[in-house]
């Protein structure tokens, strides 16, 4: 697999201009994760209202994998039910990215997912 | 030398030596010809075998005593430096005078957390000397931590994730001043300097053969003799005694006291050809070849302006850089695509990210084998990745 691959414009473009990105004033719920063999740094921000996500936000510092994956995540929850939330998968990330991806930065790609459960487990 | 000896460069430009590096031919096939002609255990048999195994493992310590100007005794063999400096946490304890070990904060992760755990087994409390903007020790800083509270100073030589220079002599005699020991961890300078333990005159010194064309799996320690006699062995079993019953056993002499269980011949004796043939190209050539590249390379590089280079003007063969909004992962996956294999990441040594306030960098770091024409190839990709990026 070509590296090049992964770096589509639309992954670039996402992680250039990231939606949802900062800080909410009163999140419900919070999750800073790191992966500590990129030093990506993600937390999530989330207001949940009664089993729906209302707001979401995320900020740190991430490669571009890792960031436009938290971009589409953030995109894509918003509304959602937080138990259909704690149902997606690898398949679903890879699915938004729509990229192929190598069993090494998988794990970039993944953090913001696993910072979200994280999250919504608190 | 050239790249035709490097079987593996025909197919990359490899510039992540400083975490491991690539084996001439001539390494590889001696390890296969120990297997192939004189594989047995050393030390155990009587038979002709077992000697020539004992005789190539005992020439093996000597090449790597000669190298560092040690004496064979002196030379344990380990897996690696992390292991040696494991290895000197655990049974330098007795020998210790004073409550606190002098770090620096640019120390790879196994030069820190040994000390962490010993620290927090003994009793004892961690000082670090800082590091000024220019990216060097603060040696003023150094005087002030080095006192008499000093028990020892363990310190890198050359970071590995900077590239900088540690001037060795002036922390060894900060710490002689104060009666403390000193360990180096010589992981990054004994592959690219003339290393001379009797002219540092440190207590202990440690490398790793896979950073200096030998294999993986054999490193070494270094410890002055009359320390590591004092020393008891923090690993027990086979060969490391010289006789036991079954309530008491008394240890061998050095250097085996230090070296349980089989020993790994086979690696010892690459990591000897490997020194063999450094030497015939000469430790002066080599650091004199990589200084030049090095220079060559900083020029290139800061013709690209997104780049933040973090560099000592005194420094070995490692550059450190960032590229503005690009992640350093982002940048070795793309210079992977064109077969150029750089490190990304924290290079084990998460305080001093912290330091640089970057949670990774990027970092090329050269050896005898690297050209103008590898810098060339990689700064053509890092045009591309700023293209990509910022276009
Ligand atoms: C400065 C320094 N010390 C220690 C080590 C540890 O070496 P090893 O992993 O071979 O034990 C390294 C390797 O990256 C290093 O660069």
């Amino acid at each position: 697999m070509d590296n090049k691959d992964m770096y589509r414009e639309h992954i670039i473009d996402s992680y250039k201009h990231p939606h949802n990105f900062g800080n909410l004033p009163h999140p419900t719920h919070a999750c800073r994760e790191f992966n500590p063999f990129c030093g990506d740094d993600i937390t999530m921000q989330l207001v949940v209202k009664e089993g729906i996500i209302e707001k979401v936000t995320f900020n740190g510092k991430g490669c571009a994998l890792s960031v436009a994956a938290a971009s589409m995540l953030t995109d894509k929850i918003k509304g959602m039910n937080v138990e259909d939330i704690k149902k997606m998968s690898k398949e679903d990330i890879l699915e938004l990215l729509k990229i192929p991806i190598g069993p090494v930065r998988l794990k970039c790609a993944l953090l913001s997912l696993e910072t979200l459960h994280k999250a919504l487990e608190r | 030398m050239n790249k035709a000896d490097f079987p593996i460069l025909q197919h990359v430009v490899y510039l992540d030596n400083a975490a491991t590096t690539q084996k001439p031919k001539k390494v590889i096939d001696a390890i296969a010809h120990f297997y192939e002609t004189s594989n047995a255990n050393a030390h155990r048999g009587v038979y002709q075998l077992s000697m020539k195994a004992s005789q190539l493992y005992d020439d093996a310590r000597k090449t790597v005593a000669d190298f560092i100007h040690a004496d064979a005794d002196e030379i344990i063999f380990t897996r690696n430096a992390t292991e040696s400096i494991n290895l000197v946490a655990a049974a330098v304890f007795p020998l210790l005078k004073g409550k606190e070990i002098v770090l620096t904060v640019m120390e790879h992760h196994s030069n820190l957390i040994p000390w962490q755990q010993f620290a927090k087994k003994n009793g004892f409390t961690l000082q670090f000397i800082q590091m000024k903007p220019d990216f060097t020790l603060d040696y003023q800083d150094a005087e002030k931590k080095i006192n008499d509270k000093t028990a020892l100073v363990a310190f890198c030589q050359v970071s590995n994730a900077l590239g900088t220079i540690n001037d060795a002599e002036k922390i060894i005699a900060l710490a002689k001043k104060h009666h403390a020991l000193t360990l180096i961890d010589a992981a990054q300078s004994a592959p690219h300097m003339i290393v001379d333990v009797k002219k540092l005159d440190c207590d202990f010194l440690a490398f790793s053969g896979h950073k200096m064309l030998g294999p993986m799996g054999i490193g070494v320690l270094y410890g002055k003799k009359e320390l590591l006699e004092k020393m008891q062995p923090y690993q027990f079993g086979g060969d490391m005694i010289k006789s036991v019953s079954l309530e008491h056993a008394e240890w061998n002499d050095l250097p085996m006291k230090f070296e349980a269980g089989t020993v790994n011949v086979a690696d010892a004796v690459g990591l000897a050809e490997a020194i063999k043939y450094l030497e015939h190209i000469g430790m002066d050539v080599i650091e004199k070849k990589e200084k030049e590249l090095l220079q060559y390379a900083l020029q290139e590089l800061k013709k690209i302006k997104t780049l933040k280079i973090y560099h000592a003007e005194k420094s070995s063969g490692i550059i450190s850089f960032t590229m503005e909004k690009v992640h350093p992962h982002d940048i070795a996956s793309l210079l992977d695509d064109e077969r150029i294999c750089i490190r990304a990441g924290h290079h084990c040594a998460m305080p001093l990210m912290h330091i640089l306030g970057v949670p990774a960098t990027a970092r090329i770091s050269f050896y005898i084998y690297n050209t103008r024409e590898d810098v060339d190839m990689l700064v053509k990709a890092l045009l591309h990745v700023e293209a990509m990026f910022h276009g």
